[in-house]
């Protein structure tokens, strides 16, 4: 520890300068990272933290569509009345991360960034088609979320690169999505499975778009477009239901651990992916 | 390597300490400015026990690095009471017998404290699941809730104009 560093730069750049020290970890809430120091599992040569450059924290309304600060953290996205109106899947998702006490720092980024396969928030996101605005040396890019994670602990990031802010593109009418995870108890707990599923429909309740993704059953969250391909012209009977239940399960390489079975969890994920269905499609027609 | 001159407000006082950049909130707070009401539990952000507001927010000063505290408005167990009297939620911790070995309470309290600011009539599930992030080995929650919620009753009254 008597090497760290901490650094709280002010603008996008001299973060990304400061990050492409060797051995400069991000920091933006500070619930993984700090865990991890802790456990001597990270040991950076310098912290930096992101949360004080203009922008990181806050939600904002733009062209449309939201522009979410990386480091805001879970309790001011569930607080944002418009945010949540828009987009509930993507606020439940985050806000069933972590106690009171978490939700007041951690963040969509880190979650992101820690690149666990059972990340809560990440599944919606990648439904909702948002994306992430990248700081780095190279300057900035724009990246598809689910471009970011490669594999458990490991993201597509180069050195010196950071999430700056996500953007959620505009919704259209009769639009809404929702997140569904599976835990063995109410809440506290990391998704055995979870489903996320981000439907548009035309004025006769058909569905025009749909965007069907899971989590925690594979290395990655994974965006499954042939699933939500298959919800594409219903109004989620039986069979369209049915056939992209069959493309959730044939997609799952879950692990197999005493918190869920290979077989349970590709089980679960199917019916988890059509009850969120179920939900995104009675929001998207104003039911509930 | 370096250390960081921060100047924060701890329970209204202003302070300033120094710190190397991987000591914790909590670490200052116990072995620095000697406030040693808030404890370490965990130290993983999973027990509660560490709680303080920071800048009107619940968090786990556990899961704070120090040098992040500059400029922030903390709050502690210490700025409960006014230095005479009891906070009400520590008067019902009291009564109720909300607490065996104590260790959980000052998180609990704290916990409570900011509940009641952000929400004075809390449902009992409200209640639950505020506090979920705090643990309890020994009281079983029950009378910890119920000293949550006979305080919230307490000062909503106390709120009604005679």
């Amino acid at each position: 520890m008597s090497q760290l560093a901490f650094l709280a730069p002010l603008t996008p750049e001299d973060a990304a300068k400061a990050l492409g020290a060797q051995g400069a970890r991000a920091l933006s809430g500070g619930t993984d990272l700090l865990v991890q120091l802790r456990a001597g599992r990270a040991r950076p040569s310098v912290i930096v933290d992101l949360k004080r450059i203009a922008g990181a924290i806050g939600v904002r309304e733009e062209g449309g569509g939201f522009v979410i600060g990386a480091c805001t953290p879970g309790i001011l996205l569930s607080e944002h009345a418009a945010l949540s109106r828009a987009w509930p899947g993507v606020v439940e998702g985050a806000s069933l991360i972590g106690s009171t006490q978490i939700q007041a720092r951690a963040t969509l980024a880190g979650n992101l960034c820690n690149a666990s396969p059972a990340a809560d928030s990440v599944p919606a996101m990648i439904a909702g088609r948002a994306t992430c605005v990248i700081v780095g040396p190279g300057g900035r890019r724009e990246a598809a979320v689910e471009s970011i994670v490669l594999g458990p602990g490991r993201t597509s990031l180069a050195p010196g690169e950071f999430i700056l802010e996500f953007r959620l593109p505009p919704r259209p009418k009769r639009a809404a999505d929702a997140y569904l995870r599976l835990i063995p108890r109410t809440e506290m707990d990391i998704a055995v499975a979870g489903a996320a599923v981000n439907l548009t429909l035309d004025d006769a309740g058909t569905v025009t778009e749909a965007h069907v993704v899971i989590g925690a059953v594979a290395p990655t969250a994974l965006w499954l477009r042939e699933a939500g391909a298959a919800l594409v012209g219903s109004r989620l009977e039986a069979p369209a239901v049915e056939a992209m239940q069959a493309v959730v399960r044939a997609a799952c390489r879950p692990i197999d651990d005493k918190r869920g079975t290979v077989e349970y969890r590709t089980r679960i994920a199917g019916v988890l992916a059509q009850r969120a269905a179920t939900i995104a499609y009675q929001r998207a027609r104003g039911v509930i | 390597m370096s250390k960081h001159h921060i100047s924060a407000t701890v329970n209204g006082d202003p302070v300033e300490f120094l710190t190397s950049s991987g000591a914790t909130l909590l670490d200052v707070l116990r072995d620095q400015l000697n406030l040693t009401g808030t404890k370490e539990g965990c130290g993983s952000g999973d027990c509660g026990a560490c709680s303080v507001i920071l800048d009107g927010r619940l968090v786990c000063s556990c899961l704070v690095l120090a040098p992040e505290a500059e400029g922030r408005r903390i709050e502690t167990v210490e700025g409960l009471s006014d230095g005479v009297r009891l906070h009400p939620l520590q008067e019902q911790f009291l009564k109720h017998a909300a607490l065996q070995c104590g260790f959980c309470t000052p998180g609990f309290l704290v916990a409570a404290k900011a509940l009641l600011d952000a929400n004075p009539d809390p449902s009992e599930t409200e209640v639950r699941y505020w506090l979920a992030g705090n643990l309890c080995r020994c009281t079983g929650y029950d009378k910890i809730v119920r000293a949550v919620m006979d305080t919230a009753a307490e000062l909503r009254q106390a709120r009604i104009p005679a």
